[in-house]
């Protein structure tokens, strides 16, 4: 369902050019779980950003779905990323104004979802991430783990194909890092395509394929067997 | 997403900094108040004088001597003027659509009783000025129609007059003195009110030879007509004119219809107006620097938000329509806070002040609003459109 051709992003620093991601090829197919491994700033964010459509190449072509996005206006991407993906990121991103319920409802709102549909919506995302009781809680009420299954009802809401999580462990302790993985491997099993930007190796090897970056280039991409 | 959806939403980061968005839209408040108080206080003037012209009915001219200049030109055309004279009077009055012209003059003089003693407005007029002034419920009668070269001394009082020289007794029959002068009571006018500064009611009224013997004045300083209801005004003025030309060699006078005289001053009323509204605008362009500050400000304090947006499905496009939004609702909740306070104002004025010449200027106030919208999208528009423009990755990493 994913395929990058030849594709990179590059950013002028100064008068230096940084290939954050440098003629990558890849695949992905639906339905997978796959993680991205790497040392800090060999490109994992980037690449997760363009898969994501936040972010577009300098070059090479990314086709989602046998489309190939590198020819849509802000307007097309934006009702991709609304119908077709789901971000999760390492510090939660909700708005902290709002409440559980509302942060939930956003993606919803943003398009064009009627208010007892939203309801109705909202209310089984947040049974799916156990936390029907803290409708009504704004963030700073929240543990970390907590606000990071918010974030992940927020996610799946619009009931997206792809799931692009960026660290999603990162600010949690083992315990509540752990309940997140569960929740989004289920996600997974029910049908949703995974990728994972981790850190942490005993988690990129609990994936069907595991990437690796440096420098802005694949150079390790392993199924299991 | 649905137009409720997006007010739901502007409306709710405008509630969650109820301070701030409060004191914004103050600014825009304040400009509106501005407006509404200055213009409905130039409408109540304007109002008032109007009423003050027209209580004296819409078919009477005034004859002043002297040629008003226009564009420069010498006043008259041998450069003398005539004085107005009682044959003059006379003539128009014989005019075919003229039913009275009556010499009228004005000075401050002493006027005494027995007891008391004012200084105040002495009018020279002849026998029919009541009928110009429309007192038509007098006690006793107007100066009679004598020879008007060679009157009796006889006075009518202004009611006020009667009141502060003679209290409630009756003065007719009795003696005013007026600067050592006297003249036998014959009348008191009802009360008329003020015309433009005079008090018409505080005056004695006196035949105007004697007043000009009086003051030493040749001529008088209007001549007033009143024309026959079925003419009109202009070619009562032509006539009029055509006479006094016929008259004095020359147009030497200045003839000055009611019509003129509101015309003038709504001309002098709208510029008052006008510049009133213009400060009430200056202090909405005021309003809208400090929205346009705030927007500037909310854009920055809320990156991240509008980096989640794009993230979960916002276009760049729907940013702006919710930051542009923002900008609107403040001013228009400024523009509901200022027509609030302003109406307060005013209804405080006038239970305070009764008399107080106000009257609301719809049509200013309803400007006002619409500026105040217009402001409000004016000013969002510029960080409306940052918004837009940040890059979401950037906007995200900004916590
Ligand atoms: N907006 C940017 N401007 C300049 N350089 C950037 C920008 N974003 C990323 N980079 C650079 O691109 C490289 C990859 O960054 P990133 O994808 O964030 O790495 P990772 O997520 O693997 O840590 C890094 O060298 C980083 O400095
Ligand atoms: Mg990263």
């Amino acid at each position: 369902m994913i395929r990058l051709d030849k594709l990179s992003r590059k950013f002028q620093v100064g008068n230096q050019v940084v290939h954050a991601l440098d003629e990558v090829d890849l695949e992905i197919n639906t339905n997978d779980y796959v993680s991205i491994m790497g040392v800090s700033g060999s490109g994992k964010s980037t690449l997760l950003n363009i898969l994501g459509l936040l972010d577009t190449p300098t070059s090479g072509d990314y086709i989602l779905s046998g489309i190939n996005t590198s020819k849509m206006d802000d307007d097309e991407m934006a009702g991709i990323r609304s119908a077709k993906i789901g971000f999760i990121f390492q510090s939660f991103h909700l708005i902290p104004r709002l409440t559980a319920f509302e942060n939930i409802e956003m993606p919803m709102i943003l398009s064009g979802i009627s208010p007892n549909e939203r309801s109705m919506k909202v209310d089984s995302a947040l049974e799916k991430v156990g936390l029907t009781d803290r409708a009504d809680h704004k963030p700073e009420q929240l543990s970390g783990g907590q606000r990071q299954r918010v974030a992940i009802a927020r996610s799946i809401v619009m009931e997206p194909d792809v799931l692009l999580a960026d660290e999603p462990t990162g600010n949690l302790d083992t315990t509540s890092g752990n309940e997140v993985v569960k929740l989004i491997e289920e996600l997974n099993s029910a049908g949703l395509t995974l990728i994972v930007v981790t850190h942490d190796r005993e988690m990129g090897e609990r994936s069907n394929r595991l990437i690796e970056l440096r420098d802005g280039k694949i150079i390790n991409d392993q199924r299991k067997p | 997403m649905k137009f409720k959806d997006i007010f739901l939403f502007s409306s709710f980061s405008i509630v969650s900094q109820k301070m701030r968005s409060f004191l914004t839209a103050m600014g825009i408040a304040v400009g509106v108040v501005c407006v509404i108080f200055l213009t409905s206080m130039g409408q109540g003037l304007q109002d008032f004088m109007v009423s003050q012209f027209t209580q004296f009915g819409s078919n009477i001219i005034a004859v002043q001597p002297g040629k008003t200049q226009t564009l420069g030109m010498p006043t008259g055309v041998h450069g003398t003027i005539k004085p107005l004279s009682f044959d003059d009077a006379e003539a128009i009055e014989r005019l075919p659509l003229i039913d009275y012209a009556v010499p009228v003059s004005g000075a401050s003089g002493e006027i005494e009783s027995d007891t008391r003693l004012r200084r105040s407005l002495v009018v020279g007029t002849g026998a029919d000025y009541d009928i110009i002034v429309g007192a038509d419920t007098m006690l006793g009668q107007y100066l009679p129609k004598d020879n008007p070269k060679t009157p009796r001394s006889f006075a009518v009082l202004g009611p006020k007059m009667r009141d502060e020289l003679f209290g409630n007794e009756n003065p007719l029959g009795k003696t005013v003195r007026v600067n050592s002068q006297r003249f036998r009571i014959v009348g008191v006018l009802p009360p008329k009110g003020d015309f433009l500064g005079f008090d018409l009611d505080d005056a004695v009224y006196i035949p105007i030879a004697k007043f000009n013997t009086m003051f030493n004045k040749n001529g008088f300083q209007e001549i007033d007509v009143v024309h026959n209801e079925n003419a009109t005004t202009e070619e009562v003025v032509a006539s009029v004119k055509r006479l006094m030309i016929s008259r004095h060699g020359g147009e030497d006078v200045t003839i000055t219809t009611q019509a003129d005289m509101i015309e003038t001053l709504g001309e002098i009323m709208d510029w008052l107006k006008f510049t009133v509204a213009a400060f009430g605008g200056i202090s909405l362009l005021v309003g809208g620097v400090g929205i346009f500050t705030i927007m500037t400000v909310a854009v920055n304090e809320r990156k991240s938000e509008i980096g989640i947006l794009r993230a979960i499905g916002a276009s760049q496009s729907r940013i702006r329509e919710v930051f542009l939004l923002e900008s609107i609702f403040l001013s228009i909740f400024g523009a509901f806070l200022g027509l609030i306070a302003g109406f307060m104002i005013i209804n405080i004025a006038l239970y305070v002040y009764p008399d107080l010449p106000i009257a609301v200027a719809w049509e200013y106030i309803t400007y006002s609003v619409f500026i105040s919208i217009f402001i409000g999208l004016f000013a969002g528009f510029l960080p409306a459109r940052s918004a837009s423009e940040l890059d979401p990755i950037e906007a995200l990493r900004s916590d």
